[in-house]
């Protein structure tokens, strides 16, 4: 089979639509474009009603006990948000500690760095190398101020998974609300939010082939019912905590999205780490010195492959592989220059950031790319070691970390 | 990130990649960068000792398409210069050359750098030879 270029492998970034769930969204534009809040007339009710039902999807796809513990967001950045900030602001008389950690997405770190500047104290947790907390890490960092613990299901960098149903028994025995960023992971990996006791979740449709700009925060409503105050002031829909018009066929689809993940998501997972080993197996057959970052499965997803080509660039590589579309942890992909946080809190030294690329695999990645990005991968890091410095020393015998570098 | 037909064009056929020899007396090697910072740029010059005229130069670089662009295009403007003509090389020019964004200005510094580090071991070859002479 002909590939086509260029090749999308990147779905840690978002996915493409399903087109199951696109099919299930139109009606919503032209036909069914009712407003949700409309009650006066047969619009506002058959638009009520797909809302209503795509709750219930989402629902069934996290195990929430009931579909009234779904908001329905803008996407996860807004959902990490509100969790965090609306359960500080609700709780800020009971205590004023939250707990999370180093390698969270900046939609979580983010939003608890400005409530310390508002006077709460945050304890970024350290995870081990292979990018996980243990549930005794957070044990040991709860307070009698704790409130919360923010942590998520899979880094979105390096897929690691963190044991959030351990996690779930020790927040749930301290009194102690866990929120999960679950972006990552849902329709993905085992999850389900009564088992793990999460009490806060946050999901995004693009992640998981819905489409963008739509996601949830599922609040639970009991044992125990969890507050919060509202980030967004106006209409009061979604019982008030997030007013503004529902975007009607964002939320259709990603409902639609949610039941396809709920009966295919065991098939998509194995389908995937075979597709991971056949990738991993075909570059680290050929190469030395290639660095999986983050936990082995199954302390991670399979569709995140996050590799360091040592003695490479990952600008340069993601430059020689450019019909592929990856993302790496070097400093020159961001305009920080700083090569990425999560890569540095896990220790990895920055050297091997610098080198790091983060292949995504998806429901639509095939056999026949996997290969061809793995040969690719492979002809493209010896064109660049032959011209790297490094690794002449390397093979030379030359210990890298003797020499004396003249950082600029 | 978009790259300028010119440091895409290096980047894919980059010239000169190679080594000398560094104990070679009539060589100059410039080792400059850290790993840790995405960047490492060695240049390699061969240089007649009683012309100073360069001969050949090589490199080799860790670092992004700018960074290995800027080396190749610094091994082809040196060959033939004079080492005070290569001395008088100035960043802003390779800046000019390659149409470097202000994001990569750094690659370009690097590689001037480089070859100052270069003609500065050459020299420091030549000046122990002639010691070793007297």
């Amino acid at each position: 089979m002909a590939i086509e270029l260029p090749i999308y492998m990147d779905n840690a970034a978002t996915t493409p639509v399903d087109p199951r769930v696109l099919e299930a969204m139109l009606p919503y534009f032209t036909q069914k474009f009712g407003n949700a809040a409309s009650r006066s007339h047969r619009f506002g009710w058959e638009a009520e009603e797909a809302v209503d039902y795509a709750r219930v999807q989402v629902a069934k796809l996290i195990g929430a006990a009931s579909e009234k513990e779904i908001v329905f967001t803008s996407g996860a950045t807004e959902s990490d948000n509100l969790a965090i900030k609306g359960v500080a602001h609700f709780y800020q008389k009971k205590g004023n500690h939250i707990i999370t950690c180093k390698t969270e997405h900046k939609a979580v770190l983010d939003p608890c760095k400005r409530l310390e500047r508002q006077g709460f104290e945050v304890t970024y947790l350290t995870p081990a190398k292979d990018g996980r907390v243990s549930a005794e890490d957070v044990r040991a960092a709860i307070t009698d101020k704790t409130i919360l613990v923010s942590l998520m299901l899979v880094n979105n960098e390096i897929g690691s998974m963190h044991p959030i149903a351990e996690i779930g028994e020790v927040t749930r025995e301290a009194g102690v609300l866990l929120h999960c960023d679950a972006v990552q992971g849902v329709g993905k990996v085992d999850f389900d939010v009564e088992r793990f006791k999460v009490d806060l979740c946050s999901i995004s449709a693009h992640k998981m082939y819905g489409p963008k700009g739509v996601g949830a925060l599922y609040v639970r409503r009991s044992k125990p019912r969890v507050r919060l105050v509202a980030e967004m002031d106006g209409g009061g829909h979604e019982r008030g905590m997030r007013s503004g018009t529902l975007n009607v066929p964002g939320i259709v689809g990603f409902g639609k999205a949610c039941e396809i993940a709920v009966s295919e998501w065991r098939a998509d997972a194995e389908r995937l780490h075979a597709l991971r080993e056949r990738l991993l197996g075909r570059i680290r057959g050929s190469l030395e010195e290639v660095h999986l970052n983050g936990a082995e499965l199954p302390h991670a997803v399979p569709g995140i492959v996050n590799l360091s080509f040592a003695f490479v660039e990952g600008e340069a590589m993601m430059m020689a592989i450019k019909d592929v579309a990856v993302s790496s942890g070097s400093a020159c992909t961001s305009a920080s220059l700083e090569p990425s946080y999560v890569l540095r809190a896990l220790g990895v030294n920055e050297e091997m950031a610098h080198s790091s690329i983060r292949f995504g695999l998806g429901r639509f990645t095939t056999e026949e790319e996997v290969d061809y990005v793995g040969d690719l991968v492979v002809s493209e890091v010896e064109r660049l070691r032959e011209m790297s410095p490094l690794y002449e020393m390397y093979k030379e015998g030359v210990d890298l970390s003797s020499i004396e570098w003249q950082a600029h | 990130m978009a790259y300028s037909e010119k440091v895409i064009e290096h980047y894919e056929n980059p010239r000169n990649v190679g080594t000398l020899d560094k104990e070679d007396a009539s060589v100059g090697t410039g080792l400059v960068g850290a790993p840790a910072c995405g960047d490492v740029m060695r240049l390699q010059i061969r240089v007649n000792p009683e012309t100073e005229v360069v001969e050949d130069a090589k490199f080799k670089t860790f670092g992004c398409g700018s960074a290995i662009a800027s080396s190749s295009l610094v091994t082809e403007w040196v060959k033939g210069k004079t080492l005070d003509e290569a001395m008088a090389l100035k960043n802003s020019e390779i800046v000019e050359e390659l149409n470097l964004p202000p994001v990569k200005i750094h690659c370009s510094v690097l590689a001037e750098d480089a070859i100052k580090s270069a003609i500065a071991d050459f020299r420091a070859k030549q000046a122990k030879r002639s010691e070793a002479a007297e």
